[in-house]
């Protein structure tokens, strides 16, 4: 009787111990295939890049490059070095840069105090407040092209990286204030309650206690206002043209505009610079992405 | 000069009244506990006093200045809070000077108070470390540190062991009694747990519904329970009321249950008021604790009662007996044996006993 249960046992483990091994092995196989999927067009893209005219009309778009040949980037970025009709990223680049940085930090800035103040700070309507601004992130961008291309107009900052700041600014403010309440709503009023009786001020519990424990939601906001106003397209064609357009623009007129022969290795190196930024704020922020800065130190 | 006091106070959030016509005094040195059932009021009025919570009606006065309309930090007051709400991205060191800082004292002062106190409260080795690598117990010292520092008038406690395991609370109870004890500082301590009421208060205020209950010494809150909620919510088990009317015959009172012809005699209670006694319905109030399985004094009066359930606690046991249908707890040493299902005689001591009015429910 004893034998014959431990035997039994002994089947059924085995049995377990294949089932599990079957669903490790399909899983990793499933995985495998949506990583080759995705990197799929990266790796276009890369070999394209490096490849000479010659090499893609007779390849195919699998094909490798014969070598590292970073011509197309150069073009690019730098331009041929003739005068008109020669568009390149580089002053458009800069352009990109020039407005993301300061909208990013306005934004999540502006979004920081306005959660800061619909949690610590009750007053009579912030419910209310707080609905208005979230209805700004349903709004869809094309709603408000007209009402914000004359507001833009009046303030005399049409087609100027100026006005796009204020547009990404203005717009971001609906998610970086949602995304700054729900994480100051987590963080015990009790804190700022001993700070008043400390003897600090609104902006001294905003700084010397909330910002200094709010890594982890800043560096979300960061990625995801970066991302936003990087990539857009749709406010930098309509509020910008010509030398203030920011880089997702130039990328589209320099694809589109070629005038002789589609330069795929030169539009694929331009769309990878495009992308670059991105990547790398996702790489460097990353890190910092910590969670539970907090933890332990307000509850035990 | 009263410490603290509190005139007359009413606060609403909304249509919600939370605190109802409150009036409170304390004396220099006192320690003052607020207790009562969660969502009575108590935090809120403590709010109050901190200055955290406006107002509707009333004022607060500290050393006899109305400071209704002053700010937190003006008050002289210092607050330790239950979740400790020490600053996360400080170390103990800059949690516990940060209001001095705030308040311009000179360096060499902070040096000294911070060095006095932390000294005193055994932190002096923690100074350095964030408050998310100290343990509960170091956390809630340095949270007391950080409010002795400042050398309030007033301490205000929010609940402030509530977050500690039942072992360091225990040890925290005691250290806080001690540090009175030295400091002999005014404090109010809010708390929902009676032990902790019970064995720190000088005075203990009980509140229900934004209503202070009665505010006595703990002696009179447990002898001398002014209502039968008091009553009800002081004591472990909680104090039996039996249900019945009195009987007032040529100047000798007496209690009798409904369908019952035991007569309770209660000739040695101390009425609030003498009259119209006769056919009064009232609750007649016994503690656990004050039912004896033998005689303990003279005045004792004896009953027999069926045992219903015993409740085993180690030290002692916990018994149920049916008293004409009405259930009535006796804690006994738990080396007394008693059969379950029997008659039991027992021994009221009428000396600890509680009349309520079973209308007001107020005592009598």
């Amino acid at each position: 009787m004893q034998d014959k249960t431990y035997s039994s046992y002994k089947q059924l483990e085995q049995k377990s111990k294949y089932t599990n091994m079957f669903l490790r092995w399909f899983l990793y196989f499933v995985l495998v295939i949506f990583a080759l999927y995705f990197i799929f067009p990266l790796y276009v893209m890369v070999v394209t890049s490096l490849k000479t005219m010659e090499e893609i009309r007779q390849g195919t778009l699998l094909t490798w490059p014969s070598g590292l040949n970073f011509d197309s980037w150069l073009v690019a970025w730098g331009g041929r070095g003739y005068g008109a009709g020669d568009t390149f990223l580089k002053p458009y680049f800069w352009n990109s840069i020039k407005m993301v940085v300061p909208a990013v930090f306005f934004s999540t800035f502006i979004g920081a105090m306005a959660g800061y103040v619909l949690t610590k700070w009750r007053f009579k309507g912030d419910k209310w407040v707080f609905l208005f601004l979230l209805f700004g992130c349903f709004i869809p961008y094309q709603a408000i092209l007209l009402p914000m291309a004359r507001t833009l107009g009046v303030l005399g900052i049409s087609n100027s990286v100026i006005g796009l700041v204020l547009v990404h600014t203005v717009y971001g403010i609906p998610f970086t204030t949602l995304f700054f309440r729900n994480f100051y709503v987590s963080i015990p009023s009790e804190l700022v309650k001993a700070a008043r009786i400390d003897g600090a001020g609104f902006f001294k519990i905003f700084f010397k206690i909330l910002l200094p424990v709010s890594t982890p939601i800043i560096v979300v906001t960061i990625i995801w206002q970066f991302t936003q106003i990087w990539n857009d397209f749709l406010f930098g064609s309509t509020f910008s043209f010509g030398e203030a357009a920011p880089i997702q623009v130039a990328l589209n007129n320099m694809v589109l505009s070629s005038t002789s022969v589609k330069e795929y290795n030169v539009d694929m190196a331009s769309a990878i610079i495009a992308g670059i930024p991105t990547l790398i704020v996702y790489v460097l922020a990353g890190k910092y992405f910590i969670r539970g800065l907090t933890s332990g130190a307000v509850k035990g | 000069m009263k410490t603290l006091k509190i005139e007359e106070l009413s606060k609403n959030f909304g249509s919600t009244e939370v605190l109802r016509k409150i009036n409170l005094e304390i004396d220099e040195g006192n320690f003052l506990v607020l207790l009562g059932p969660s969502g009575c009021g108590k935090s809120t009025l403590l709010n109050i006093i901190a200055g955290l919570e406006t107002i509707n009606e009333g004022n607060v006065h500290i050393d006899d200045y109305n400071v209704s309309k002053v700010e937190p930090k003006d008050r002289n007051i210092a607050m330790v809070f239950q979740s400790y709400a020490l600053y996360p991205s400080m170390n103990v060191r800059e949690n516990m000077i940060f209001g001095l800082k705030q308040a311009k004292v000179s360096k060499e002062k902070i040096e000294e108070q911070l060095e006095k106190v932390s000294k005193f409260l055994q932190v002096d080795a923690l100074l350095e470390r964030k408050p998310s690598q100290l343990s509960g117990g170091q956390r809630q010292r340095v949270a007391i540190g950080r409010a002795l520092v400042r050398e309030p008038r007033i301490f205000l406690f929010d609940e402030p062991l509530s977050n500690l395991d039942a072992k360091l609370r225990v040890e925290m109870r005691r250290e806080i009694k001690k540090l009175h004890q030295q400091l002999k500082t005014t404090v109010v301590y809010v708390t929902h747990d009676q032990t902790e009421a019970m064995s720190l208060g000088t005075n203990i205020a009980i509140m229900n519904h934004g209503v202070i209950q009665q505010n006595d010494t703990p002696e009179n809150i447990y002898n001398k329970p002014s209502n039968t909620f008091v009553a009800d919510f002081i004591g472990s088990p909680s104090m039996n009321l039996i249900k019945g009317n009195l009987k007032e015959s040529s100047n000798k009172v007496s209690f009798v249950t409904h369908g019952s012809n035991i007569e309770i005699p209660i000739n040695g209670y101390d009425f609030k008021k003498k009259s119209n006694l006769d056919n009064k319905e009232v609750f007649f109030g016994i503690r656990p604790e004050h039912i004896f399985f033998k005689k303990s004094n003279e005045e004792d009066f004896e009953i027999n009662l069926r045992a219903d359930l015993s409740e085993y606690i180690g030290h002692e046991q916990i018994m149920t007996f049916n008293f004409e249908n009405q259930e009535v707890l006796a804690k006994f040493p738990s080396t007394v044996k008693i059969d379950l299902s029997k008659n039991t005689k027992l021994f009221f001591d009428l000396t600890q006993i509680s009349l309520f009015d079973a209308k007001t429910e107020e005592r009598i």
